[in-house]
């Protein structure tokens, strides 16, 4: 039996505390139910699609907690699906790549995914990195933070210059209120990677690297002279003054 | 700069020309032996010309003075020789009527001598011409001889005229020793004229001609040269990688064929090497499809080991422990595949620096730190030496981690217990960290071999951090990735000490290391027999 016969039920053996829905994007029927499996022995409720050209559809249908998306998937390509996707929604995405390729890894987290993993993975680290992601905004204590020129109010996930919101993507977020709650630290990229990533050992330091373009593309005015998230050559980053 | 000094230099400077130019050899060789074989040729020339010339005039001059002997001796016979007037006006009329004989031989004056013993009463068409003549010439026709010489005299005016003398005795019946002696002067200024007409004549074309070869000289080694310069250009064109060079074919020469094997040998060259890229495409493509195509499969495996793994207490032990393999060798073979296409991506030439400045003292110390708990396992201790201030270099974070775990765990593994010290330091140039371990050490022989793939020092040692035998290959390659140096030191039962170099800047040329490859040894307390 393929991972299809699940499609978008939830099955009744799944507790009703289901901790979050999963849309599984892969073409490999064996990787896809074992992921289901996984997924679904943490407590996650799976959702899958082979089809990459069907992706969007049934995202939409499943509408998801979390996309776990496959790099290289027949139809569409998974480039192409994420920037879908990130056009709708702000959801989290974590691309599985078969590829350590620099590029390939850039071009996914250019194109708005907030995580990787490279396979092989183990379930252990899968799990680590949905539970990350999932975990996103929940210390919402009521808090304003200012960073650079702009004002986070942080229960609202708000971001806002001169009264003008800014959208962001949760992680975006997080990583903006993890570099704004500590005004005079330095953050290095491990550090970023462990607060803002979940990761407890070093990984790739890429991740912050991009996201951090990505979120200066969203705040700065202009994103050659960062103000808001400054560079501190060889170590990492930190907040501008506010 | 000394006159000397300047000299040598100009010196130096034509004999390197004279070597680098072919088109300037075959000039001057050419004007060198064009220029000799004018001259001679010129020489020659002039020198028949001369002769012949004066030849004829000699021999015309000699036909007129017998013929004025003649003319005088029958003019004189009956000369009173008492008689001084009348000896002088026959002497004057002769002369005159002599002048007024036109011959072969061009202008010339008559001197007609009246001798008595001591005194000679000469009567001559140009005053002052007897005083002048050479005195051997005199004496030779006193002596009754006809002789002819050519002396240079006086011309009346400031200057002086080659002439041609004649001197012949003119046969009287003298009774009391007179003597009567006639002398032609013919002046050879025309015949000056036309030689030195001849000279510069032969001279102005012996150098026209002489610049004429020389110019067909350069110009033929032109024409030669030309095509062989832009062939060597082509050459070289083709050398730095342009391999769309070609040369332009004219006609069906010599030149024209080795323009032609040129352009065979490069389009030869171009398939091959446009081969050899295809090759190295599709290997790229190869490893990228193996890297998803093993990849998948292998990632559904291994979560499948691992779930079993995790249940296997609900198994018989037979099936528990087939859980435990199953799951430990799924995990070597994932590091042995990954580190299988990291080589293939160094040997395909895919792999690509990503080097941001990073401060290398934090980044040492997490390395140490993450392997402290399989040094613990293994009974060993940690040292870290890291300067105070921030080491600052443009470095891939990645691969200088990967390539430090891995001589770490090296050195734990091979440290025999022994502690393992991780040093940092940097000059103003380069950075470097030495991994020095005091285990069974290495010999120079395997010291050469360590970075050799698949190579190990001992295949019968007991395995602890696993590998597939490429770390060490692959980490070879991060550093040269970074135009850095990896290195090794070892002496048995001194341990080993694995050095890795980096310049601070990226793309900088290493030339020395901050830290010596080879430690100060320090026999420790409780080793050795």
């Amino acid at each position: 039996m393929g991972p299809h016969a699940h499609n978008g039920h939830v099955p009744s053996s799944v507790a009703p505390t289901a901790r979050g829905r999963v849309l599984v994007v892969d073409d490999d029927a064996a990787l896809a139910e074992m992921l289901g499996i996984v997924l679904r022995r943490e407590g996650y409720e799976p959702a899958f699609v082979a089809d990459g050209a069907r992706a969007l559809a049934t995202f939409q249908q499943v509408r998801p907690d979390l996309v776990l998306l496959d790099l290289m998937l027949p139809g569409r390509n998974g480039l192409q699906i994420c920037g879908d996707i990130r056009a709708q929604s702000s959801v989290p995405i974590i691309m599985l790549t078969a590829k350590g390729d620099t590029i390939d890894v850039v071009q996914g987290l250019e194109a708005g995914a907030d995580d990787y993993v490279t396979k092989p993975f183990k379930p252990v680290e899968l799990v680590a990195r949905v539970r990350s992601q999932l975990r996103r905004g929940e210390t919402g204590q009521a808090e304003t933070l200012g960073i650079g020129d702009l004002t986070i109010d942080v229960p609202a996930h708000q971001v806002s210059r001169d009264g003008q919101p800014i959208a962001l993507t949760p992680l975006e977020f997080d990583l903006l209120v993890a570099l704004a709650r500590k005004p005079r630290q330095v953050f290095t990229r491990e550090l970023l990677l462990e607060q803002v990533w979940g990761y407890r050992h070093a990984a790739d330091t890429r991740l912050v690297n991009v996201h951090v373009q990505r979120l200066r593309a969203k705040v700065e005015r202009d994103p050659e002279r960062p103000e808001v998230v400054l560079t501190v050559r060889g170590v990492g980053y930190k907040a501008g003054p506010a | 700069m000394t006159v000397r000094a300047r000299l040598r230099r100009w010196s130096a400077a034509g004999w390197h020309a004279w070597r680098s130019s072919l088109q300037l050899r075959i000039g001057a060789i050419t004007m060198l032996v064009a220029g000799v074989v004018v001259v001679v040729v010129s020489v020659v020339l002039f020198r028949q010309i001369s002769d012949q010339l004066l030849e004829v005039k000699r021999d015309a001059a000699i036909d007129q003075a017998q013929a004025g002997v003649a003319y005088a001796q029958s003019q004189v016979a009956g000369i009173v020789t008492g008689d001084a007037a009348s000896v002088r006006s026959t002497l004057a009329r002769t002369v005159r009527e002599l002048q007024s004989r036109n011959g072969e031989a061009g202008n010339f004056d008559t001197v007609l001598v009246y001798r008595t013993g001591d005194t000679a009463r000469p009567a001559q068409s140009r005053p002052n011409l007897y005083p002048n003549l050479p005195g051997e010439l005199v004496a030779a026709v006193d002596a009754g001889t006809q002789v002819y010489q050519y002396d240079t005299l006086p011309d009346g005016a400031s200057g002086r005229v080659p002439t041609l003398l004649v001197g012949a005795p003119v046969p009287i019946d003298g009774q009391g020793g007179e003597q009567v002696d006639l002398y032609y002067a013919f002046p050879l200024d025309q015949e000056q004229e036309t030689l030195s007409l001849v000279r510069s004549t032969v001279a102005i074309s012996g150098i026209a001609l002489t610049l004429f070869v020389v110019g067909i000289g350069v110009l033929v080694t032109r024409l030669v040269v030309d095509p062989v310069r832009r062939a060597a250009q082509g050459a070289q064109r083709l050398a730095e990688g342009q391999l769309e060079e070609r040369l332009a074919v004219n006609g069906e020469d010599d030149l024209a064929r080795l323009a032609t094997s040129f352009n065979a040998m490069a389009d030869s060259l171009q398939k091959q090497i446009t081969q050899l890229e295809g090759l190295s495409q599709l290997q790229q493509r190869f490893t990228s499809d193996v890297s998803h195509e093993l990849r998948t499969p292998l990632t559904t495996v291994q979560m499948a080991a691992e779930v079993l793994h995790e249940s296997r207490a609900d198994f018989d032990p037979h099936v528990a422990r087939s859980a435990e393999l199953l799951y430990a060798e799924v995990n070597r073979f994932e590091v042995m595949l990954s580190e299988l296409l990291e080589i293939s991506r160094y040997d395909a030439g895919a792999a690509e620096l990503e080097a941001e400045p990073t401060d290398l003292v934090p980044l040492v110390r997490g390395v140490a730190s993450d392997l402290t708990s399989l040094a613990e396992r293994l009974g060993c201790r940690l040292e870290v030496r890291t300067p105070d201030r921030p080491v600052i270099a443009d470095v891939d974070a990645r691969r200088v981690q990967r390539v430090l775990r891995n001589l770490v765990g090296n050195a734990v593994e091979h440290g025999a217990g022994h502690p393992v010290e991780l040093t940092l330091a940097a000059n103003r140039d380069a950075a470097a960290v030495t991994v020095r371990d005091h285990g069974i050490g290495l010999t120079p022989q395997e010291a050469d071999r360590v970075f050799d793939r698949f190579w190990r020092a001992d295949p019968a040692r007991v395995r602890t951090v696993g590998g597939s035998g490429l770390g060490l290959s692959i980490s070879l390659e991060d550093a040269r990735l970074h135009g850095g140096w990896l290195q090794v030191w070892g002496q048995p039962e001194q341990g080993a000490q694995f050095r890795l170099t980096l310049p601070l800047t990226a793309g900088e040329e290493l030339t020395a290391s901050p830290l010596p490859l080879r430690p100060v040894v320090v026999r420790r307390p409780g080793r050795g027999r």
